[in-house]
């Protein structure tokens, strides 16, 4: 094993805490614990040893935990109490993106979407169906229904959407109702953002100069 | 192995039971083996539309309850062999039957029918869970009104996350001139938010009112323009390609819905 160990092995009143490095390969992490467990092989046989499992920040799916399980319960006296990670902490108040989510459907009447992050959303959003939403909220779609962005407090939000007929806009706590405030009928994709605490509507080509942090492109 | 059909909507009033009856007897006239299942129990009116009343003995509810088989409890049509209707209870409440119980009478039917059209109540509660408890597909009925078509999303939405991926639609009750003035939701608006399969366009016509009270359905009077309406979806039920164009040869402004379609 070349290199820094990725597994530490930690022993507490309860029993083992693995902790497992969270930026190296998967697979690494495997084949780590497999040699450690057999070049530790005499430690590990006699009474029942609980073991807990850190990730730190990696997230698994079940079936690589799965793997993990099967890699450690070849050691008949170690049972797995827990397997954990800790998922990333999003800062609501950042608009650097931490990832823009996807995902594909219609927000029909009475239904409410509902994401922490930034969100894609590939359908339109119906008059009476919502999408709350802590990061910024684009539609590829016609939006009828109401959608609130920034819904934990960030005023540096916004909405965008091909078809920007909403029944309501909210980004952080502003609320505004088109089309007392203002009317968009333009066909061409519009987004809205607070200007000094007020509700704005600026074309899609306008977001560039709004968002100074996102990548620009600037051409070839 | 016959398939049950839901016809629902939300909204009451848009002609849901209008349309079941009519629908059940057009697929009759094609010479389809038919039963209709009205599940609006306390306000039942299927038997009414369908002139059928006097002839009720039991009832869903007394089907389910076991006081009778379900053969018992079925209502003959006195136009056609092949015509078959289940009443509500009229004294009972929507909470007195489950889906489960539904499901059960439902699949009961459909190995001796080839259609089981099945009268929802309106609303969102026990009665639309338990008209939809049965059905294979779903029939989703509005008029051109924003309160309706809302009703209808809702719906929808509520049929999607239950097991209907593709429920159909029904625009009841549109009146040209009001569509020619503007003055009405255009079919493809409709279209656009709803974002379903558009089965059938029928028109407003007064013979559905006076067919109705007279325990008629509409779709027996072959001059009334509703009539050929509900043929033409029953036509397109039975998997026949029927342009939805024969309606403009009067009044021309359907094109934008053969636009929609692909066929204009």
């Amino acid at each position: 094993m070349a290199g820094k160990s990725h597994i530490t092995i930690k022993g507490t009143k309860e029993g083992l805490v693995f902790l497992l490095d969270d930026r190296c390969e998967f697979v690494t992490l495997l084949d780590e614990l497999h040699s450690k467990l057999d070049k530790h092989e005499k430690q590990f046989t006699g009474p029942i040893i609980h073991v807990f499992i850190k990730l730190g920040t990696r997230m698994l799916e079940e079936e690589d935990k799965e793997r993990i399980r099967s890699v450690i319960r070849r050691q008949g006296n170690l049972i797995i109490q827990s397997i954990e990670s800790n998922p990333p902490e999003a800062d609501a108040n950042s608009s650097a993106a931490p990832g823009l989510h996807t995902m594909a459907g219609i927000v029909r009447s009475g239904q409410t979407l509902e994401f922490d992050g930034h969100l894609l959303l590939l359908g339109d959003v119906n008059p009476g169906g919502a999408i709350r939403c802590t990061g910024d909220v684009y539609v590829l779609g016609a939006l009828r229904g109401t959608v609130h962005a920034g819904s934990s407090g960030n005023e540096a939000a916004i909405i965008a959407a091909s078809l920007m007929k909403p029944t309501q806009l909210r980004i952080a706590e502003i609320i505004s109702r088109p089309p007392d405030e203002w009317t968009s009928a333009e066909p061409w994709m519009e987004y809205a953002f607070l200007r000094d605490g007020t509700m704005s509507i600026d074309k899609m080509t306008s977001l560039s100069r709004h968002r100074k942090e996102l990548m620009q492109f600037k051409g070839v | 192995m016959g398939e049950a059909i839901v016809v629902t909507s939300g909204k009451g009033g848009v002609g849901k039971t209008t349309t079941s009856a009519n629908l059940g007897t057009a697929l009759a006239i094609m010479g389809k083996k038919v039963c209709m299942v009205d599940t609006d129990i306390g306000l039942r009116n299927l038997d009414v539309v369908m002139g059928l009343e006097n002839r009720i003995i039991y009832d869903l509810i007394d089907v389910a309850d076991g006081r009778c088989r379900v053969n018992q409890a079925l209502i003959k049509d006195k136009r056609f062999d092949e015509l078959y209707m289940l009443p509500a209870a009229q004294t009972k409440d929507k909470n007195d039957i489950t889906p489960d119980q539904v499901r059960q009478i439902i699949e009961s039917l459909k190995p001796d029918y080839d259609y089981v059209i099945i009268d929802c109540p309106a609303g969102i509660e026990q009665g639309f869970r338990n008209a939809i408890a049965g059905a294979d597909q779903a029939i989703v009925v509005t008029t051109p009104e924003n309160a309706a078509v809302r009703d209808a999303d809702r719906v929808i939405g509520l049929l999607e996350k239950d097991r209907f991926p593709s429920p159909k639609l029904i625009i009841n009750r549109i009146r040209p001139n009001l569509l020619k003035n503007g003055d009405m939701l255009e079919i493809d608006d409709i279209c656009q938010v709803l974002a379903i399969d558009l089965i059938g366009i029928v028109p407003d016509d007064e013979m559905v009112i006076r067919a109705a009270n007279q325990g008629e359905p509409t779709v027996m009077n072959p001059s009334s323009r509703a009539a050929i309406a509900y043929r033409n979806i029953a036509r397109r039920i039975l998997g026949e390609t029927v342009p939805l164009s024969q309606l403009d040869d009067k009044s021309g402004m359907f094109h934008k819905v053969k636009k929609f379609l692909g066929m204009g």
